[in-house]
């Protein structure tokens, strides 16, 4: 027991480490911050730079939080507070299945229904052309993708709420909507913040379904209808080549190292805001 | 008097949108269930399921999806009965040796939730850096590695919260009785809790099965069916993810054929976990 319990602690500094070592070969060469904001990305020339899929990532990581944020807020809302029992009953199994499925369905039903939503309808409204394999359409995958998770953190962050405090709100003559105003929302947002956080690390580190609908076009993407190409797409879609180019291999293990800091950082802010607001409950 | 109405039809406001976001989530789920059927029950036939893929490598019009079904019940349930191995014991250690220790038990959760955090593409990459480590070729084995070090902190926590129901007097009883503390973590907290147990076994197969990022580097993919541990081996999601990369409609099709049985038993999945949460809760202390 005692050594299984060696072995989880030490894994995240195992990864890191390892990932880290098989990416000095390329930090000797070029500085991390020439890798990070440059643009040209020739690997057959040596040329390693980030920067276009690290604006990818930024671009439908951001977009799916925009997305899925408010819906989930307010579902949230509506489940802890107003939901009638048959909703519930409908609820539960359709958050818990949607948590269930796997990220290559997602992929498939976006090439199937959201790719050509968009460049057949979406698209056209804004008077733009095209394909569909856009910003957009990795944007509301992911959304999809992160609703069950952010939902249930919601969900029970709305529930650690006191009932106290709805008793006191609704006895000085509130109304339940203003004391969902004014007193829930102020005192879950910490909570809030924190779910959505989560959901933001776990859409910046989603891999299969983005790469399926996003396009994976290397350069900066202009706007949502244009594809990008995020990192996580950038290394599984590699992974076959790089093996023959030591600094190719390099620069993509480099790339996973900065995926897991960068999600390490975000996952450790929102649980630690989590975990500070339950205690001065 | 003004005031009062526009407060309420606010709020009517705020509880028809609620309404609607609900609406939508399920909705979406429907859609995205009915559009896989919609494209890949047509291609499901017992051909389909009965053999592997004949012809060249990925373009090979005849055959079905054998290989990638058994490929994926090896990789899931081994990957499966190997982090129960190391997860059990840790969740109950948790709740049992060092339960006194509420500091260390929770900096442990917190520590889990972490790894929980990691995504599956950087396991893969890890666990790939380790397969050269360890001169192995991209084979069931690595991905049997990779996938139990992705999938033991969801199950360590599953079970963890299933166990941390027990109150603790049951404990203390235990132990009056004369009960050692190996005893009292098998046959008392065991088997109080199979039924939530079995359903963190559940949650943590369906990930194993379901995940791509992870195998893709480690498991590989091949048309043959799975004969040993050292061999590349298919699985359901990459066989999706790469025969719906093909231009031709035949190996598309059982791209959508794959994805209808991962669906499937994605769905069987979350209604035996269902049953069995209820069954737990049913027989939960009080």
């Amino acid at each position: 027991m005692r050594v299984a319990l060696v072995l989880v602690i030490i894994l995240p500094f195992v990864i890191g480490i390892g990932l880290f070592l098989k990416s000095r070969l390329i930090l000797q060469d070029v500085s991390l911050w020439e890798l990070l904001f440059s643009s040209e990305w020739r690997p057959l020339s040596g040329k390693f730079g980030f920067f276009p899929f690290i604006v990818s990532s930024l671009w439908v990581t951001v977009l799916s939080l925009i997305i899925a944020g408010p819906i989930c807020l307010l579902t949230a809302i509506h489940l802890t507070q107003y939901a009638d029992n048959w909703v519930l009953k409908i609820m539960h199994p359709v958050i818990d299945i949607l948590a269930g499925i796997p990220s290559v369905i997602y992929g498939v039903w976006g090439t199937l229904v959201i790719v050509p939503l968009i460049s057949n309808h979406i698209a056209p409204l804004f008077h733009t052309d095209t394909s569909g394999y856009s910003i957009l359409a990795g944007g509301v995958v992911l959304a999809v993708m992160i609703i069950p998770f952010v939902l249930n953190i919601l969900i029970e962050v709305f529930k650690t709420i006191p009932i106290e405090l709805t008793e006191a709100s609704l006895s000085v003559g509130a109304s339940k909507w203003q004391t969902i105003k004014l007193v829930h929302i102020r005192k879950a947002f910490p909570g809030i913040i924190s779910a959505f956080g989560l959901g933001l690390s776990r859409s910046f580190g989603e891999t299969i379904a983005v790469l399926m609908v996003v396009g994976n076009v290397s350069k900066i993407p202009g706007g949502v209808f244009e594809p990008g190409y995020p990192l996580p797409a950038l290394i599984a879609n590699n992974y076959g080549e790089m093996l023959s180019i030591p600094l190719y291999d390099s620069a993509l293990m480099l790339a996973a190292f900065v995926l897991l800091i960068v999600v390490l950082l975000f996952n450790l802010a929102s649980r630690i805001l989590i975990i500070r607001t339950e205690r001065y409950r | 008097m003004k005031r009062q109405t526009l407060i309420k039809a606010e709020e009517v406001f705020f509880r028809v949108i609620m309404f609607l976001s609900s609406m939508i989530i399920a909705a979406t789920l429907f859609l995205i269930i009915f559009s896989i059927f919609y494209k890949g029950l047509p291609s499901l036939s017992w051909d389909m399921v009965s053999q592997t893929p004949k012809g060249g490598f990925y373009f090979g019009k005849e055959g079905g999806i054998l290989n990638a079904i058994v490929g994926s019940i090896y990789l899931a349930g081994g990957s499966t009965l190997l982090s129960l191995a190391i997860g059990l014991p840790l969740a109950l250690f948790l709740n049992i040796n060092i339960v006194s220790k509420k500091r260390l038990v929770n900096a442990i959760r917190f520590f889990l939730d972490l790894l929980w955090g990691i995504p599956s593409i950087v396991y893969g990459a890890f666990g790939f850096t380790l397969m050269i480590y360890l001169g192995l070729k991209t084979s069931l084995l690595a991905g049997i590695i990779t996938v139990t070090l992705f999938i033991l902190p969801i199950m360590v926590r599953a079970m963890d919260e299933v166990i941390k129901t027990i109150p603790i007097g049951l404990l203390e009883a235990s132990y009056s009785l004369g009960s050692t503390k190996s005893e009292t973590a098998y046959r008392i907290f065991f088997r109080q809790t199979i039924p939530g147990i079995v359903t963190a076994i559940l949650l943590s197969f369906g990930r194993a099965i379901g995940d791509a990022a992870s195998v893709l580097f480690t498991t590989g993919y091949t048309d043959h069916m799975p004969t040993s541990l050292t061999q590349p081996t298919a699985t359901l999601p990459l066989a999706i993810f790469f025969q719906l990369s093909v231009p031709i409609r035949e190996v598309q099709n059982r791209a959508y054929a794959s994805a209808a049985i991962l669906v499937f038993i994605i769905l069987i999945i979350s209604i035996l976990s269902r049953i069995f949460a209820r069954k737990f809760q049913k027989n939960q202390i009080k």
